[in-house]
Formats: C-alpha cells, sequence, structure tokens
C-alpha cells in the first residue's frame, strides 16, 4: 500500500513536473474585448493591451516598468541643432511575424516605417480609409500639423522633418499608435482585394504573435521565437476576456488566470493575505484633481481660489476616498515625472486662515456655487461623490454652500468642455511620460475648449511651457516646468487632490511581471514558474 | 385558417414598427453622444467633433435618421458598430449560438427539476415536501440573480474547486469555430478533455440562468395540477380504481401541461433576450452582454439593430405559438 503510494506520488509529481517544463502558457484575465486589433484606430488600453503592448514594436520604446525611453525599432537618431529634423538609424534583421496569411519575404525596413506613418497622416495614401479608418490618438496628439515629412534616406535610415521644433516628440512615437506594420502584408492584402484584413489579423514584429480572437471571449498569442530581443519566456499568451472584477478575482484564486487588471478596492485586504497572491502595487501616473472654471463666478477671481483650496482637508480625502492608497497631490504633475518640482509648497489646510481670505477677496459671507462629480470610477479619483461631499462639508465651514451636480460620463465631459460648471472633478492619467503631456493638454491655452476644463489661459504659464516645448535640453526643459509649476500654485486653477496608487494582483508563480507606468499591460520578460 | 395566418401576420407590421420606432429613440434619448464618450478626459475639438458626427449621419434632423436607418433596414442592412466598425448582423450571428446553448440548458435544467417537483407537491398536498417546495421556489424567484452567481461561484468554483468560474471552455482548449455551439465544437475537435470541460463551464450560469424559470416552472405545474386533479374526471378515474400512477401521469399530467408548457415557451424568449447579467458575470460571450455594453458606449446601431433581431426572434416565435394554438384549438382561431 505504501508503495503504491509513493508510486503515486512520484507519477503525479513527474506528470506535474512534465506540464510545467513544456506548457508554459500564462492566462491575463483582461478587462473587456479590444474594439480592434489596429491601435491606430483606437485609445483605449484595453485594445493596447490586446495589440500594441505585445503584437507590435514602435521606433523607440519605454523600458519596460518606467518612463524611460529606449531604443526599439530605430536602433539610434540624431536630432539637428535646431531640434525640427529626426534621422532614424533602424535596426537590421527584424522579423515580422508568419501567419495563415502572411509570409513575409523580406526584414522589416523603412518602407514599414513610412508606411505606418502615412496611412495616419496621408489622406490620399491608399490605406487611409481602410475600414474606416479614423486616426484618433494621431490627431489627438496633433501630428498632422507637426510632421512636415517623413523620408526614406535609404533602407535603413529615416528622417522626419518637423514643422516647428517639438521635445515630446521621442515620447510621442513610443506611444501605441506609432506601432510598426508590414507595408508588405498591407500590399499582398490590397492585392487579394482585402485590404481591411490587416486591421483584424495583426502583423506585427513584436514579442507575441496573434492566432486567434473570440469574440468577447478569449484572445489568443503566442512567443514570437525569432523576436529580435529574444523570445519570450512564455510560449503560449492568452486573455481570458472577464469584465467583472469580482469574477477576476475569484478567477484568480482558482488559478484560472494569473494575472488581473482592476481589482476592487474592497477586495485588496483580502488579496494583501493570500498566500498564493502576489499585490503589486506602483505609483500611478495620474493626477485627481478639483478643477475651477476660472471665467465663471467669483471662482475667476484666484484669490478665491487660493481661500477654497485652503478650506479643503485633502489628508482625510486621501484616506477616506482613497482608503490611504495615494499620496496627496501639490503639483499638477505626478512625482514619478520628471521635473516635479518638490520645493513647490502646498496650500495649508486651515479653515480658519480660508475664511480670512474669503473675506478679503470680497466674500465675508461665502457665496454658493455647484461641485460637479463625475459619474465614474477611475484610478485617479475611485468615488468621486464621496469626494464631492467632503469637498462641500469643508467648504460649508467657511461659508461656501455648495451643491453636488452630477451628469451622465459622455454628457459631463461635453459640459465641462464647454465650462458650463463651477468647480468640477477630473483627473489625468500620463500617455508618454512628458510633464508636457499634462501641462499642455489639461492647462495650456491651446486647449481651452478642449481638454483644458478649467478655461484657464495664463499668458506666464503658456510661455513657459511652450517654450519648453521648443528645446530639447533636457535640464533646461526641466527648469522651465519647475518655474510653470509654480506659476499654477501661485494661481491655482486647480486644487490638487492626490496622486493614486495602481494595484495589481498577480499569482506568484509568475515571474518578473512588473506594472506598466502608462496603465499598459505587457508580458515580455515575464514567466511563469 | 388562411385568413387566421394573415390576419396575425398583418398585426406584426405594427409591432414591428414600434420596435424601431422605441430602440431608435430611447437610446437617443439617453444623454451623451457616442465620440464624446470614446475620447473620454481627453475630449475632442468641436470641428473634429462635428465631422465625425457628419461622418456617422448623426448631425442630420433625428426624423432624417430615422428614415435613413428604416430604409437600410428594410434593405437589410442594419449598420456597422461605431467601435469596433464590424457589421451588426456579423456581430450578432457570432454571438447569438452562445446564448442559445446556454439558454437552452438552463431551460432543461429548469424543466428537469421544476416539473417533478412541481408534480409531486401538487400530489402531496399540504405536506412538508410541498410547502418547502413553494418555499424554495418562492426565494428562487426573489434571488437577485448577480448575488446568487457570485454565491455559487465562490462556493463551488473558489471554495470547493469543482467547476470553473467563468468562461465557455477552459482557455486552453483549442477548440475551431465550426457551428459555434461549443458543444457540438468541442465534440468534433476529437477532444474528450474539450468536451468535459464545455460541460463543466456549462453548469453553474445553466443553474442560475435556469433558477427563476424553474421556480416558474415548478409554481406553475404545481398549480395546473391541482386544478386538473380536482376535476371530474379525475373523481372517475379513480373510482373505476385505476392505480394511482396512472392517474396521476396519464389523465391528470397531460391536461395540466398545456398552461405549463405556455409559460415554458414564455421563458425561452425572455432567456434569449435577457441573459444579460448572467452573461456578464460568467464572462458569457454572449447577445444579452453585447448589448448591455452597446448601450454603454451609446453604439447606437448595435443597440437598434441588436435590439431589432432578438424582438424579431421574439415576435416570430409568439406568431408561431399564436398559430400552432390556433391549429390545436379551433375556438381560437374562430374567435373575433
Amino acid at each position: 500500500m505504501k508503495r503504491g503510494l509513493a508510486v503515486f506520488a512520484a507519477t503525479a509529481l513527474a506528470a506535474a513536473m512534465a506540464t510545467a517544463a513544456q506548457a508554459s502558457t500564462l492566462v491575463y484575465c483582461s478587462e473587456g474585448s479590444p474594439e480592434g486589433f489596429n491601435p491606430q484606430f483606437y485609445t483605449s488600453g484595453t485594445t493596447f493591451d490586446a495589440t500594441s503592448k505585445n503584437i507590435f514594436d514602435k521606433l523607440v520604446e519605454f523600458e519596460r516598468g518606467t518612463t524611460t525611453i529606449v531604443p526599439g525599432l530605430a536602433e539610434s537618431w540624431d536630432i539637428s541643432e535646431d531640434g525640427t529634423v529626426y534621422t532614424f538609424h533602424l535596426r537590421k534583421g527584424v522579423k515580422f511575424h508568419t501567419s495563415k496569411l502572411f509570409k513575409p519575404t523580406r526584414d522589416f525596413n523603412a518602407d514599414d516605417v513610412l508606411f505606418s506613418f502615412n496611412r495616419q497622416w496621408k489622406k490620399d495614401d491608399p490605406f487611409h480609409s481602410v475600414s474606416n479608418g479614423t486616426y484618433e490618438y494621431f490627431d489627438a496628439m496633433d501630428m498632422g500639423n507637426l510632421l512636415k515629412s517623413i523620408e526614406k534616406v535609404d533602407d535603413y535610415t529615416v528622417k522626419f522633418t518637423l514643422t516647428h521644433p517639438e521635445a515630446p516628440f521621442l515620447a510621442d512615437i513610443a506611444m501605441d499608435f506609432a506601432s510598426i506594420m508590414s507595408k508588405e502584408y498591407a500590399d499582398n492584402m490590397m492585392k487579394a482585394g482585402t485590404p481591411e484584413k490587416i486591421d483584424m489579423d495583426p502583423i506585427g514584429t513584436g514579442p507575441f504573435q496573434f492566432v486567434q480572437y473570440q469574440k468577447d471571449s478569449v484572445i489568443r498569442y503566442v512567443g514570437n521565437k525569432d523576436y529580435w530581443q529574444g523570445a519570450p519566456k512564455i510560449d503560449k499568451l492568452i486573455f481570458s476576456i472577464t469584465p467583472d472584477a469580482s469574477v477576476r478575482y475569484a478567477k484568480l484564486k482558482a488559478g484560472e488566470c494569473q494575472v488581473m487588471p482592476y481589482p476592487n478596492p474592497a477586495d485588496l485586504a483580502e488579496m494583501k493575505k493570500d498566500a498564493n497572491i502576489n499585490l503589486m502595487t506602483q505609483a500611478g501616473l495620474n493626477v485627481g484633481y478639483l478643477g475651477y472654471n476660472t471665467k465663471k463666478g467669483p471662482m475667476a477671481k484666484t484669490e478665491v481660489r487660493k481661500a477654497l483650496n485652503a478650506a479643503i482637508n485633502k489628508s482625510a480625502i486621501l484616506e477616506a476616498v482613497y482608503q490611504g492608497a495615494g499620496q496627496v497631490a501639490k503639483n499638477p504633475l505626478p512625482p514619478t515625472i520628471w521635473s516635479y518640482n518638490e520645493d513647490t509648497v502646498d496650500d495649508p489646510y486651515d479653515p480658519e486662515l480660508a475664511k480670512k481670505m474669503l473675506a478679503e477677496a470680497g466674500y465675508p459671507d461665502g457665496f454658493e456655487t455647484t461641485i460637479w462629480a463625475m459619474p465614474v470610477q477611475r484610478p485617479y479619483n475611485p468615488n468621486a461623490r464621496r469626494m464631492a461631499e467632503m469637498i462641500q462639508a469643508d467648504w460649508a465651514k467657511i461659508g461656501v454652500k455648495a451643491k453636488i451636480v452630477s451628469y451622465e460620463w459622455g454628457e459631463y465631459l461635453k459640459r465641462t468642455k464647454e465650462g458650463e460648471q463651477d468647480a468640477f472633478m477630473l483627473g489625468w492619467t500620463g500617455d508618454n511620460g512628458d510633464p508636457d503631456n499634462f501641462l499642455s493638454v489639461l492647462l495650456g491655452c491651446a486647449a481651452v475648449g478642449g481638454s483644458n476644463r478649467s478655461q484657464w489661459c495664463n499668458q506666464e504659464f503658456d510661455d513657459l511651457i511652450n517654450q519648453a516645448k521648443q528645446v530639447s535640453d533636457q535640464a533646461k526643459r526641466t527648469e522651465l516646468y519647475k518655474q510653470a509649476q509654480v506659476v499654477f500654485k501661485r494661481e491655482a486653477p486647480w486644487a490638487t487632490i492626490a496622486h493614486s496608487v495602481v494595484f495589481e494582483p498577480v499569482r506568484k508563480e509568475v515571474k518578473d511581471y512588473k506594472i506598466d507606468p502608462f496603465g499598459g499591460h505587457i508580458f515580455y520578460g515575464v514567466s511563469v514558474e | 385558417m388562411l385568413q387566421f395566418i394573415f390576419r396575425r401576420l398583418l398585426l406584426v407590421v405594427p409591432t414591428f414598427i414600434g420596435i424601431t420606432l422605441l430602440t431608435f429613440f430611447l437610446i437617443r434619448l439617453i444623454p451623451g453622444d457616442p465620440i464624446e464618450l470614446l475620447a473620454g478626459e481627453r475630449g475632442v475639438d468641436p470641428a473634429r467633433h462635428a465631422m465625425l458626427m457628419a461622418q456617422m449621419g448623426l448631425d442630420q434632423p433625428i426624423l432624417v435618421q430615422y428614415m435613413h436607418y428604416i430604409a437600410d433596414v428594410l434593405r437589410g442592412n442594419l449598420g456597422t458598430s461605431i467601435s469596433t466598425r464590424e457589421p451588426v448582423l456579423h456581430e450578432f450571428l457570432t454571438l447569438f449560438p452562445a446564448t442559445v446553448e446556454l439558454s437552452l440548458c438552463a431551460t432543461l435544467f429548469a424543466i428537469i427539476i421544476g416539473l417533478p417537483a412541481g408534480i409531486l407537491a401538487a400530489v402531496k398536498r399540504g405536506s412538508v415536501f410541498d410547502h418547502s417546495v413553494m418555499t424554495i421556489s418562492l426565494t428562487g424567484y426573489s434571488m437577485p440573480i448577480f448575488w446568487w452567481a457570485l454565491l455559487l461561484m465562490l462556493v463551488f468554483s473558489v471554495n470547493l474547486g469543482w467547476t470553473p468560474v467563468s468562461g465557455r471552455i477552459d482557455v486552453t482548449y483549442w477548440v475551431d469555430d465550426v457551428t459555434g455551439f461549443m458543444l457540438i465544437d468541442s465534440l468534433l475537435s476529437d477532444d474528450k478533455g474539450a468536451f468535459i470541460s464545455t460541460l463543466s463551464h456549462l453548469i453553474l450560469p445553466s443553474i442560475v440562468l435556469g433558477t427563476i424559470p424553474l421556480a416558474v416552472i415548478a409554481r406553475m405545474t404545481r398549480s395546473s395540477m391541482l386544478e386538473v386533479l380536482g376535476e371530474d374526471y379525475i373523481r372517475t378515474a379513480r373510482a373505476k380504481g385505476l392505480a394511482p400512477k396512472r392517474v396521476i401521469f396519464i389523465h391528470a399530467l397531460r391536461n395540466a401541461l398545456i398552461p405549463v408548457i405556455t409559460v415554458i415557451g414564455l421563458q425561452v424568449g425572455t432567456l434569449l433576450a435577457g441573459a444579460i447579467l448572467t452573461e456578464t458575470i460568467f464572462a458569457w460571450p454572449g447577445v444579452g452582454k453585447w448589448l448591455i455594453e452597446a448601450i454603454h458606449r451609446r453604439d447606437y446601431p448595435v443597440v437598434q439593430g441588436g435590439i431589432l433581431i432578438v424582438a424579431t426572434l421574439i415576435i416570430l416565435v409568439n406568431l408561431l405559438v399564436d398559430i400552432l394554438y390556433g391549429v390545436v384549438n379551433p375556438r381560437i382561431r374562430h374567435n373575433k
């Protein structure tokens, strides 16, 4: 009997080891279905995870787990003195994926770079309107006006000329929309009369190769053995689409998947205790804020905004709304971004002082106003309603009677853009790790009527950020952005509330997983034991 | 008879128009437009917003949009999804088999348990068994589905590990899409494990989705049985000295089943349309989940087209049932 048991145990062990050795499969419980398989068309992180983060490469990349720019498909690059010409020297010997539809006959080269950008840029490109193409991110980053020309110097050299110097350009083309696709594949599909296939069955040069998508259910990938940085340690990568956060957690516990995004805040305490789960955290590249409409009512006055800022108890909000998972914000930039100004002094929390300031500003008896609360949960603001109630109570102490207003999300975005609000809650998660991506997008004069919902246009601030955009010396840019943050603090178009922490539970057998500061999910370099 | 069918068919036309009107205008009554939602915090500039709206034909007066929509529907064109850019009909056909498979299994579960429970409860009227069946079915009927699903999942999938948590099949099996019905496709794949995995994935969602129909069927069977058991001919049968089993199953059940079958038919209709919660929780790639996500994204073509197809199916099923009634029961046929 004993012997039988031992034999059984040995066999079981051997079997277990054999499976572990041969099948290196990682299952990722993703939160939703991708909108499609061409990252040029879309802006959602879910789609990027399924495409650009794992299938495609860009000319330059962000080093995994950081916001540092490193060579990608371009081995090196030169920038002209005046900052308008970028010459990229491309990597040789990079292979595109092989699929049922496509067998590449040549390596990656300059034609692919031109194809990938021209499709989005040139209206007369034969692929521009294939699949009803609209290029959200390319347009949002204003690439069309920034680019003057893209030329092929030789097979492995490409020259980008810009209409004006733009320091964040490298960070821009490390973004998802700048994924490099195969021109040869596109041409073949065009010849076959099915050009839209390239957007459904993607071919890239990345670490994982797309195999199959079952709508709303599963996406399958296999590791690209010829990957130029070396074959991934996972043979099969599977996205198991699971929209409900509690169900994702149940699947993680049951071992049906190894990595899951966006846990329920309520489950975090239990996850921390679970011996099979490693709850990873990282400071998010985000900011949650209360913006003031600087074009309307009492809040048009800087003194009033400063007084309101002094009345808000941010540490209480951090505890109650973020459950302590984050840090109080004093700058519009998160501390993980370079040029974050350590020296700015935050508005003190002092209701007495606030009351005095408000009286000096001409409102000794306070005033009536509204606080707009977002109807959705966001990483930068897990509970806008609760936050609004807390600020409402804080302001009541200095005589400001605020009513809380909320709209359906699309309507909320539209109305705040048009400046209907008094004070409003919103936030931002960085796209490319460049300070410009926060300061210009959210506070620049050009963004008024768009993403600058405070409608705040301050010439001094705007000059500083525009200047910083034009010089390529990072030390100089840092200096300018630090000054801009001082102006921001002085003028107070927002009450900066908090930078939140991002959580990601992974099973213990997963090794070397790193949280992406941009909120993506990248599986190259990860292994399963 | 032909006249009867013709009359019923004529009635379908206004119903159909009503559905297009409702879906078209209701989804547009919800504030927020698809482009603004897609852009999120970033926002789109007004010129581009206008251009995209024009591209989708959303800039035209609403009545004109409706006319275009109806014209397209009559030509058999249900439009293209705003978010995925795929034809609505194609998306529907990809997802529908999953919904049908789940609904059928749930119905089967409800009938297999509900029918015998109802019969037994009626026969043993007033007994402990009767009372427990009625209490349990009332509980089942009032159960919040999402809570019930999560509870079952926690107990059977996470703690006991008997059933998988969610999905249609273990993701490590690669089953080719032939019919869209995973039970059939996994059988065709020659891998026994795949079929067993599919079956085990069906258990919990079928129980969850079948819970309410089960309660309805059990209660309906019981009351219908009780009514029939009180009839004179049953007393006569009993008086003749027939075996109790024969009286119950041959004489009573056949008559008692008529209303039960109607109820089952109605339940199948609602299951097809309304497995939304179950599908979302069990990550079941079906039509319900697809529709609810489309509503969140204001994907007008998907909402309009998807609901139209489902409603058409239900109209057709009802029409068929009506006609069958007419065939079975001449009184219905001739009644004005």
